[in-house]
């Protein structure tokens, strides 16, 4: 090391020969093997959190180069300019804290009105912001590094937000780190309804990220240009009604069992730095506390205040009243046979 | 024996910067013609000291890939170890080649990277479908002569090997 012209070594004459290939033989068994267990058994996420450590390093490096060139560039950008997004923020800010507080008023009420009826649809939900570490991954799959790891409380399957909508989910964890797959990652599908007639469906990455295929609608369901999917709930993986996509395009081509429909994603997939993790709690012990309700355990499809609301007017006096008789089941459970209203 | 290991860090320091300008953003139109850099910086190196670097070397840059770009555990693994393999091979009549026959043959190279990968991803239904994946080997065959020059002068000053 400290001569630049080190004396000669007996260099190997054969570099290649029984031992090499053997090398390479129980190589490629490893990696069959790896592959095998990865794919298969799910069993190297340890392994995977681990490695992601010895790499976190080089993502750093990365993304700080990302945004040191990033903080340049703002810092050159004129005061005006400064000067007039801060004002802008200013403006969204109050808009949006005035509606916080209508929001706020309207989840109390909510509340309320679910205890009244002793629903079991309890979910807490806890944000987390993470930040997007600026590196690239492959172009082919939609994944995204982000900034927090299993120290901060991020778990494999948690559900990604933006400001707009649902974003993907956690695939990987390591300690410092995660890696995240897109809901417009081909591979992806993920449990929707309209919001307007809470018709189910799901919505599948294309492997573009301004569309979402949503396969297997019937021809003559009601489904609209212009229609917002939310989630349904039901994969267990997403929390219900948040938006997940707009209808674009429905088309009946003569020759195919199902009608063509595709949606645009509500969230900003390419361009959201700073995105929100799902923490789903469990129910606060109060709450648990109530009876177990006779309801049925689908959650809250938008069918069903119109299905209630006149059970509630003619029966005001007796809260409990409601839970014991099945009728409010049965407007959510009737959705099923969807494709029977355009028939008739 | 001190000297076999002399220069191992400006070997590790390109192994290592190759994983860097994997990861490094670019445009989103410039990422399907991002070169296999991994791959362009382990063939040079089984090329020029064979007797150093192999096909374990190669693996264990391949799992480094697995982890950053997601993939499956192994799957860039063996990729790697295939084509350090035939670079080790070929490394002497390669040494002879003109630049642009070695440009060809690290094209060749890379493709079949490619493929590997491909067949992989293909059994478990994630294959790309676009012919766009198969661009980052014509990059990585027009930037091998940069990335030979200068890998070239730096083992010449600090790798101890002729």
């Amino acid at each position: 090391m400290n001569s630049p012209f080190p004396q000669r070594h007996m260099k190997p004459l054969f570099v290649y020969g029984p031992a090499t290939s053997l090398r390479l033989v129980i190589l490629c068994v490893a990696s069959l093997i790896l592959m095998t267990v990865d794919h298969r058994l799910h069993l190297l996420g340890e392994v995977r959190a681990g490695l992601s450590l010895a790499v976190y390093p080089l993502h750093y490096v990365v993304d700080l180069a990302a945004r040191v060139s990033h903080w340049a560039g703002e810092s050159l950008s004129s005061r005006n300019t400064l000067l007039d997004q801060n004002t802008g923020l200013r403006e969204q800010n109050l808009l949006l804290k005035g509606q916080l507080q209508k929001f706020a008023a309207l989840e109390t009420e909510n509340k309320r009105l679910r205890d009244l009826l002793q629903s079991s649809l309890q979910i807490h939900e806890r944000l987390l912001v993470a930040e997007l570490l600026q590196v690239d991954m492959d172009p082919f799959r939609h994944q995204i590094l982000l900034n927090k790891g299993s120290r901060d409380g991020v778990k494999t399957g948690q559900p990604l937000l933006d400001a707009d909508g649902v974003m993907g989910q956690v695939l990987h964890v390591g300690p410092l780190t995660s890696t995240a797959v897109l809901i417009t990652d081909p591979s992806h599908a993920l449990p929707v309804q309209i919001n307007r007639n809470g018709l189910r469906a799901l919505a599948v990455g294309t492997g573009s990220f301004n569309r979402l295929d949503i396969p297997y609608i019937s021809k003559n369901a009601d489904v609209r240009v212009g229609d917002l999917l939310v989630t349904s709930g039901l994969g267990g993986r997403f929390p219900p009604s948040y938006p997940v996509a707009t209808i674009v395009a429905v088309e009946n081509q003569p020759g195919l069992s199902f009608a063509r429909v595709s949606a645009v994603p509500a969230a900003h997939i390419e361009r959201s730095r700073e995105v929100l993790l799902v923490v789903t709690e469990p129910a606060p012990p109060e709450v648990t506390a109530a009876p177990p309700p006779a309801v049925s355990t689908a959650p809250s499809v938008p069918a069903t205040p119109a299905a209630a609301a006149p059970r509630g007017a003619t029966a005001p006096p007796a809260p409990a009243a409601p839970v014991t008789q099945p009728p409010p089941v049965a407007p959510e459970i009737s959705p099923l046979p969807e494709t029977e209203g355009p028939i008739e | 024996m001190s000297a076999r290991y002399a220069g191992g860090w400006v070997i590790t320091l390109s192994l290592v910067s190759a994983l860097l300008l994997t990861l490094l953003p670019m445009p989103a139109a410039a990422q399907v013609y991002r070169p296999e850099w991994v791959a362009l910086v382990v063939i040079y190196w089984c090329l020029a000291v064979p007797e150093r670097v192999g096909v374990g070397v190669a693996w264990v840059m391949g799992i480094l890939l697995d982890v950053i770009s997601g993939s499956l555990l192994g799957q860039h693994a063996l990729a790697l170890a295939v084509v350090a393999y035939i670079a080790l091979k070929l490394h002497r009549q390669a040494r002879l080649f003109p630049l642009w026959q070695q440009a060809f043959m690290v094209m060749l190279l890379i493709i079949m990277e490619q493929m590997l990968n491909l067949w992989v991803q293909g059994i478990i239904g994630q294959a790309p479908r676009s012919w766009k994946y198969w661009l980052p080997a014509l990059t990585s065959m027009l930037l091998w002569p940069w990335v030979f020059f200068l890998l070239r002068d730096l083992r010449r000053r600090y790798v101890a090997s002729e």
